[in-house]
């Protein structure tokens, strides 16, 4: 076989990265080549593109190899599937990412591999690469690594020291869907390393408070990913394992990825259109149970199976089987309850209640604050306004249902 | 007659400092915004001409109160490209001498504009540390050297400068755009005259590479090109390398899609039907019962003989000598438990540790272990609240405990706590009434009863701690009495 070029490794490695959702180049800590290296790091973290797929691009993503001793059904590099391999060197990898980072392509790298002859080896090539951006380049900016659940303590705590973030994806919500499309992968296996994570990080964190000089570990925490349509999980089974996800590992993120048809696919999978209303739904769920104060089991309608509406967002269906609780009244209301207005996000409530210390609002003074008035107007009583009886109507979750549209084709 | 206008004359179009000096002089003498004519550079002064005068000199001592955010928000609001910026700020600083509170009333006509604007600056700001992209040039000294052209929608190139310094302070780098650009040599930032589109080089060797992973990283079996056009306006496109492909890839993907979706199944290449055949010679495949402690420790890793391994981390296994004399049982590990994989290494584990060597046992030659292998919680919020194993649960998991004695031996088990009472002799009644007591289990083995530490931990007030601290001592102490070698030397 003819020697691959770097261009193709990086269309074969490229293309065999993209199912992973993560991009994030966010929460660590704040550095800067002032005093020698290449590379910062800003708090928020820096989407340098976009692609049509909606998905930024903030850090260059690829394996180091798509070769895998793996076989999840679920994946483009599991081993009986007939995609080509290629396997980029160490080297390859750092000349790409500092080349990129020079010219103000990328926040940094996020790496990740198929397994190959062992966990350890494969952990030790990840950990290889970034030791060799940050010791031998001095490179600060970003760096993710995926990590290998069953790897050796001693390469998690290298990767750790070298990566800003660290992630092991879930890929399914439950164990019976592990076994039966990633018979390799012990789900248990990554829990037990997920927990050793969250316990490292947070030592880490403990020891930076009082001494400066202590080594980091993953100071932006650890990430996972879970992919929704390609086994049967309701809804609710998938946020019911995020909000154990989140609550025992301290999760950053847990990232939803609508399983799209990969080529050379198996047939145990389902060859349809990628769930992405599903996804968003997800999404919109997840942060109503972190930054709004929901429940799992308040945002799931008993009467659906487990299944959040496609044609609402959910806390719009929260509403609408709440209506008892609105119209409510946006100069007295507390925060909890302003949260839970439809069409109010967290920065509107904080704008509402800075600014009624001051005068009472109107609606056009909350229209000046939220960024739509179309679904608010009917929730919510402000100086001089009340919402008409639509809120009381069967109608109204027809009115606020977004038209179904016929979809183009660019 | 109208008052006669007066000349405000900034250096550059977002010259903060020279804003702020003259608009202080100005407000202190208490000039209407309407007289003022703010006008950037040695351009031909407009509305005023010939009438214009100079602004007064403050008196001293005079003093100009504004609240700290004004600051943070006029030097952003001096960045847009809206001609009535300076004015605006004016007329704000001037309503904030009378209304101390004002920035807080974002629906005031002139806050949400003026904070608008800033979104506005802040935005392009961030956006151009996204999207300036930099080809590479032959530096002076030969070395390497890259320039970039860009395009910005308002007057940040000079605010932006930080940002490009601060990442890549070892390169020498100029930022090239229609007003002002930006020259780093390595040491010094230089702020420059504007350039054309034409003093930037049009192309770079890596330029192919980015594409090409620009290409492939797209997934085409998903479009949402509005998502993509929110965060990546048309407007910066035509500086972009990569926008190029945008309208190729979104005309190739459906077609890729449905290739994607006709395509049969093929059969596995054989390199995988080799690796399946190792496996399967690899496997262990033993159902059989643990013939010692190191399989039962195995083996409980899969443990699922009750539901509580769906929520929990890891089973948590006892540890220490296998041939330890005293075998400590508590009754379930907790969220730190859970995480590390270890019993008895948590809150109530420190207290265990320091109590043990108050009553003069030596920790290390003890087995502790649990009653139920599983972490037993309910989330609230952030945090794990741990929940007590029901009957169920203990007795599923008996199984491990009889095993861990089965190979342990301890000459003496000690129960820390009713769960662990109720695992090893089925009895439910009060834990009271057993302690300081010398029991036995059914094959004889000595048993002592005594409390969980964790409830030590959760008695509120000093003194109670400290008695029921003094009576565990005491249980403790006991062990060292029934079986010496637990003395610490």
């Amino acid at each position: 076989m003819a020697q691959l070029t770097v261009m193709e490794k990086l269309e074969i490695l490229s293309d065999a990265a993209k199912y992973d959702a993560s991009c994030a180049s966010s929460s660590t800590t704040r550095r800067n080549s002032l005093k020698g290296g290449l590379g910062s790091t800003t708090g928020s973290g820096i989407c340098h593109s976009y692609a049509p797929d909606g998905r930024c691009i903030s850090l260059l993503k690829i394996l180091l190899t798509n070769y895998c001793s793996y076989d999840c059904v679920f994946c483009i590099n599991r081993s009986s599937s007939n995609v080509r391999r290629a396997r980029f060197s160490v080297a390859e990898v750092v000349d790409l990412t500092l080349s990129f980072y020079k010219r103000n392509y990328i926040e940094g790298l996020f790496l990740s591999s198929g397994i190959i002859r062992s966990p350890d080896y494969t952990m030790a090539e990840l950990v290889r690469v970034a030791q060799t951006l940050r010791e031998i380049h001095c490179f600060r900016g970003y760096i993710h690594l995926k990590l290998i659940p069953s790897a050796n303590a001693d390469l998690v705590a290298q990767a750790g020291l070298y990566a800003d973030r660290v992630s092991i994806n879930v890929e399914l919500p439950t164990e019976v869907s592990m076994e039966h499309f990633a018979p390799e992968k012990r789900p248990r296996e990554i829990s037990a390393a997920m927990g050793g994570l969250k316990l490292r990080i947070e030592e880490s964190k403990a020891e930076r408070a009082t001494s400066r000089r202590a080594p980091v570990f993953s100071p932006a925490g650890q990430s996972t990913q879970m992919i929704v349509g390609a086994d049967g999980a309701s809804d609710a089974t998938i946020l019911q394992r995020s909000v154990q996800l989140y609550g025992s590992f301290g999760l950053k993120r847990v990232y939803y990825s609508a399983f799209s048809p990969i080529p050379d696919s198996s047939v145990q999978l389902p060859l349809s259109e990628p769930p992405l209303m599903r996804e968003h739904r997800l999404y919109q769920a997840d942060w109503l149970t972190r930054f709004y104060g929901f429940e799992v089991g308040e945002i799931l309608d008993d009467g659906a199976g487990g299944m959040l509406d496609l044609a609402i967002d959910p806390k719009l269906a929260w509403a609408l089987r709440h209506r008892a609780r609105f119209p409510v009244d946006v100069n007295r209301a507390d925060r909890e309850t302003l949260l839970r207005v439809p069409g109010l996000g967290t920065k509107s409530v904080a704008r509402i209640l800075e600014t009624r210390r001051f005068r009472r609002l109107r609606l056009e003074d909350v229209g000046k604050i939220a960024r739509s008035m179309a679904t608010l107007r009917h929730f919510v009583v402000a100086e001089g306004w009340r919402p008409g009886v639509l809120l009381d109507s069967e109608r109204l979750k027809q009115h606020l249902a977004p038209k179904p549209q016929q979809l183009a084709l660019l | 007659m109208a008052q006669s206008g007066i000349l405000a004359r900034l250096d550059h179009p977002a010259d903060f400092e020279g804003w702020r000096r003259q608009a202080r002089a100005l407000a202190l003498a208490e000039v209407a915004p309407a007289r003022i004519d703010w006008q950037i550079g040695t351009e031909a002064s407009g509305l005023f001409a010939g009438l214009a005068e100079r602004p007064p000199v403050p008196a001293n001592g005079a003093e100009l109160r504004v609240p700290r955010d004004f600051f943070e928000l006029a030097q952003a609001v001096v960045c847009h490209r809206d001609n009535g910026r300076f004015d605006l700020l004016y007329r704000l600083l001037l309503r904030l001498q009378r209304e101390p509170t004002l920035l807080h009333a974002v629906t005031d006509e002139d806050v949400h504009r003026a904070r608008a604007m800033a979104k506005s600056v802040r935005r392009d700001l961030h956006k151009m540390t996204a999207f300036v992209r930099f080809r590479e040039v032959v530096g002076p000294d030969g070395g390497e050297a890259f320039v970039a052209w860009f395009e910005p929608e308002h007057h940040i190139v000079e605010r932006v400068s930080r940002f490009f310094v601060e990442r890549f302070a070892a390169i020498r780098w100029s930022i090239l755009t229609p007003l002002r650009s930006l020259h780093w040599d390595g040491t010094t930032l230089h702020l420059g005259e504007g350039a054309s589109r034409a003093d930037a080089p049009d192309d770079d060797a890596v330029e192919g590479y980015w594409r090409t992973y620009y290409a492939n990283i797209f997934n085409s079996a998903r479009l949402k090109i509005k998502a993509m056009k929110a965060e990546m306006p048309e407007k910066y496109w035509r500086n972009l390398p990569e926008a190029e492909l945008i309208a190729p890839l979104i005309a190739a993907a459906g077609k890729r899609a449905q290739e994607m979706v006709a395509k049969a199944p093929t059969l596995p290449p054989e390199r995988h039907l080799r690796q399946m055949q190792r496996l399967r010679e690899a496997e262990p495949g033993s159902t059989e019962a643990p013939a010692s402690w190191e399989q039962a420790w195995q083996a409980a890793k899969d443990c699922s003989r009750c539901g509580l391994c769906q929520q929990a981390t890891q089973t948590v296994f006892g540890e220490g000598p296998l041939a330890a004399p005293v075998m400590f049982v508590g009754e379930q590990p907790g969220d730190q438990e859970d995480l590390a994989g270890r019993p008895f290494v948590g809150p109530a584990g420190q207290v265990f540790d320091a109590v043990m060597g108050e009553a003069g046992l030596d920790r290390s030659r003890a087995y502790v272990t649990n009653a139920v292998k599983h972490f037993k919680f309910t989330v609230r919020g952030k945090r794990r609240i741990h929940e007590r194993p029901h009957a169920g649960e203990i007795a599923a998991c008996r199984f491990w405990l009889g095993l861990e004695r089965e190979f342990v031996r301890p000459k003496l088990v000690v129960a820390l706590g009713a769960t662990a009472l109720h695992a090893l002799t089925g009895y439910t009644g009060s834990l009271a009434s057993m302690r300081e007591r010398d029991l036995a289990l059914e094959d004889g083995t000595a048993l002592l009863a005594t409390v969980h530490p964790s409830c030590l931990l959760r008695l509120p007030d000093e003194t109670a701690r400290e008695r029921e601290t003094a009576r565990f001592r005491a249980d403790l102490a006991r062990v060292g009495l029934l079986v010496p070698e637990m003395r610490a030397a």
